[in-house]
């Protein structure tokens, strides 16, 4: 078995060594370098279109999914290995996207053989961008009060409500939603549908940030035909599937604490303020708050590594994903503070060249939704406290 | 390697934790203390010890051992920490045997088999403040005869009133602060010169304070090469500071654990306090912080047990992050507790003593940062 993970990394070495363009082995400079694929995408350049393509066709981009539905049919020690040999090289990930972190699980676990194969396959090459319709105006850490309504009209569903936070849904191509379909039972009458953006009555208005950008917009449905075929599960059961998405969508989001292609905090500290003559940077209490830091943030590497190592052999237990939320978007936010403590008013320039159009600055201000979005941070420590320390109901 | 026991290691664990809950609980340290024992800490239950192969368990098989690593110490160190179990195992079993493993043929020929079989106990004679700097090491060793004499002071020695080994690190060369020069040596207990001075810590054990009056060795007691022995401490130091983690964890874990148990069943307001969100919150959040510091000593284990380039900095990292979030959870724990936190009766107050001396040992979180720091560049 050894001896064939030996082949095998050998192959995909030679292989991401042969293939992965020199342009992507370095790391993000800004949000323009990240590949969302989909129908209008902009390839920021032809390098990063051709990456997507030939991972795509490789079913490396989700490469523990099965070959049939475009994955690459890894085993978890397989996709360990190819993880481990494109950090080597210093591989961009080829593609972000919802659909492999949140869709493409639910459907994995939940959806018809018709639906897998009309969806994942696009997934997995980046044809289809997806977003995301779950929060509402009333609706946000008490998600099952959602309240956007899909009528049985016979062969469809006929769809209105508001939707807010949806992450790109400007650029989205398909919006998997959760929809209520019984007033009566507020947990028992939430469905998971899909449909495409396109379709009639579909409406999004980017919503500003204070980082400047407007990554979140509301989305509105009036009078949205939904044909019966895209209900994913069971009718009434969609809650389901969108808590087991949800904690696919926490663990992705806690990979935000790990950090990683930004520079680091020691080395910008050293850049703003100087060194002494030892050699340590010319701000002690900084210089302590960054190293500890440091600790927890390498700390928590090693938790994400055994949080995956865990998740792929199954020994995860249903809750974790809600302390991994907790703990990486948390770090997130103080990495992103100390960032700003140390670059000081060079940081603080909000359009000039230095400052990579604020580039850090920006991020400061965005980290501020990681322990909101996705579900808040306190609603994470209340899962952990009663799913896994099993402390009473209030 | 995946990032959690093997099949093996979760057997030992099994052994390990009925073993000291049933021999070594928290009533067992007690007993110790409340009877001013002296020796610091069970011989029969070290006896125990070794019939369960812990003794040796890093020994080599070929003298007398398991053959096991750092991360099958952790295991049984983590029991210990949870049981408060008083024990030489640390010093012993763990760091003799590391800085051993650098000896000669003859050092480990002696040694090696009477700790595996539980007849030696051994000590680490290294800090000389009251802080872990081991580079600021002074203790002379001046060239005499065809050995060594030895002048200086150690603090902070675990078990070494009642040592048969102590691993003593002494300048033989170069100046305080510089890792060039160290020598380590092995002396015998009883040698001439050689004046231990136990003190009890606030946690009821016994750590000594060591005078070496002109101690005269000879050459084979030099452990390793004349004045590079700080590759060999260094790997010592390694092997310890995670075990030191480990404990930490152990500590930690039952800390939350009681705190867990009694926020279920301690009513106010004729609720269970452990109904109320602020405290769910603050016991979640003590939660990941342990979750977060296990990841990170298991890692410094493996790696240092495949002689993995990163484990020096996995395992600053884990005594750190160990150290943290054991003063969480003993912090934590006195506080939810309320006033019988507070009482010498109840447990949780003995944790939060044990933490402190733990987290002290071999370097405490601002050691450790401190030091990734520096090797970062910053």
């Amino acid at each position: 078995m050894s001896e064939d993970l030996d082949t095998f990394r050998a192959e995909t070495r030679d292989w991401l060594e042969a293939n992965c363009p020199a342009e992507m082995r370095r790391p993000f400079r800004s949000e323009a370098d990240v590949c969302w694929g989909g129908r209008h995408f902009e390839f920021s350049s032809a390098a990063q279109k051709l990456w997507l393509d030939r991972m795509g066709a490789k079913g490396w981009t989700v490469p523990d999914w099965p070959r049939a539905y475009g994955g690459g049919g890894l085993s978890a020690a397989e996709a360990k290995v190819l993880r481990e040999e494109m950090a080597r090289l210093g591989c961009r990930p080829p593609l972000n996207s919802f659909g492999i972190s949140m869709l493409g699980p639910a459907l994995l676990k939940y959806g018809s053989e018709a639906q897998k194969l009309e969806h994942l396959p696009p997934i997995a090459r980046g044809e289809i961008r997806w977003c995301q319709g779950y929060s509402e105006p009333n609706a946000g850490s008490d998600l099952a009060s959602l309240a956007t309504r899909a009528e049985d009209r016979g062969d469809h569903f006929l769809v209105n409500g508001q939707k807010v936070w949806t992450s790109y849904a400007d650029q989205a191509d398909w919006i998997f939603c959760l929809v209520r379909t019984d007033p009566s039972d507020k947990h028992g009458g939430i469905s998971f549908v899909l449909f495409d953006m396109e379709t009639p009555g579909v409406s999004t208005r980017p919503i500003l940030l204070i980082s400047g950008y407007s990554p979140f917009c509301e989305t509105f449905f009036d009078d949205v035909s939904v044909p019966k075929r895209n209900l994913v599960g069971e009718l009434n059961k969609g809650w389901d599937v969108a808590k087991y998405l949800l904690g696919h969508e926490r663990e992705m989001i806690s990979g935000m604490g790990l950090g990683g292609g930004e520079v680091s905090l020691g080395a910008v500290a050293v850049e703003a303020f100087g060194t002494e003559a030892d050699g340590r940077v010319d701000a002690p209490v900084l210089r302590g708050r960054i190293a500890l830091f440091e600790v927890r943030a390498a700390a928590f590497r090693a938790m994400s590594e055994k949080f995956m190592d865990e998740l792929k052999a199954r020994r995860v237990h249903p809750a974790q994903p809600s302390m991994m939320k907790y703990v990486g978007t948390e770090l997130n936010k103080q990495r992103f503070e100390l960032a700003m403590a140390a670059g000081g008013s060079d940081a603080l320039e909000w359009e000039s060249e230095r400052s990579r159009g604020g580039a850090t600055a920006r991020a400061w201000l965005r980290t501020k939704a990681n322990s909101i979005e996705g579900g808040t941070s306190e609603i994470q420590l209340n899962i952990v406290a009663k799913r896994i320390l099993q402390l009473p109901g209030a | 390697m995946p990032l959690f026991h093997t099949d093996e290691q979760a057997m030992l664990l099994d052994s390990a934790r009925p073993f000291m809950v049933e021999q070594a609980p928290v009533a067992h340290l007690r007993g110790l203390r409340d009877a001013k024992d002296a020796t610091g800490f069970a011989p029969g239950l070290w006896r125990q010890f070794a019939e369960m192969g812990f003794c040796g368990m890093l020994v080599d098989e070929a003298e007398g051992g398991l053959g096991l690593g750092a991360v099958e110490a952790g295991i049984v160190l983590e029991e210990m920490g949870r049981n408060l179990t008083p024990s030489p195992f640390l010093a012993t079993s763990v760091g003799a045997v590391t800085a051993l493993r650098g000896g000669s043929a003859t050092q480990r020929g002696t040694w090696l088999p009477r700790i595996a079989s539980g007849e030696a106990v051994a000590a680490l004679a290294i800090d000389e403040g009251p802080h872990h700097r081991p580079a600021r090491t002074a203790l002379r060793a001046e060239r005499a005869g065809n050995g060594f004499r030895l002048s200086g002071t150690k603090s902070f020695v675990q078990h070494g009133h009642v040592a048969d080994l102590l691993i003593v690190a002494a300048r033989s060369g170069g100046e305080p602060g510089e890792e060039e020069g160290i020598t380590l040596f092995a002396v015998e207990r009883g040698a001439e010169g050689l004046h231990a001075t136990p003190e009890r810590l606030a946690d009821a054990s016994l750590a000594s304070r060591i005078a070496f009056e002109g101690v005269t060795v000879d050459a084979d007691a030099v452990i390793g090469e004349v004045g590079t022995g700080w590759a060999t401490l260094a790997r010592t130091l390694d092997m310890v500071r995670t075990g030191a983690a480990s404990e930490l964890l152990g500590v930690a874990a039952g800390a939350m654990a009681m705190t867990i148990g009694y926020l279920k069943e301690r009513k106010q307001f004729g609720v269970a306090i452990g109904s109320f969100q602020v405290l769910q919150h603050r016991a979640a959040h003590l939660y990941a912080e342990l979750e977060v510091a296990r990841a990170a000593t298991l890692k410094a284990q493996q790696l240092l047990d495949a002689e993995d380039e990163g484990a020096e900095r996995a395992v600053m990292v884990a005594k750190a992050m160990a150290g943290l979030a054991a003063q969480l959870a003993v912090q934590e724990g006195v506080q939810m507790h309320g006033g019988i936190g507070m009482t010498d009766d109840y447990d949780i107050g003995l944790y939060m003593k044990r933490h402190r001396v733990l987290a002290e040992l071999f370097g405490d979180a601002d050691f450790h940062a401190d030091r990734l720091a520096r090797l970062a560049g910053y």
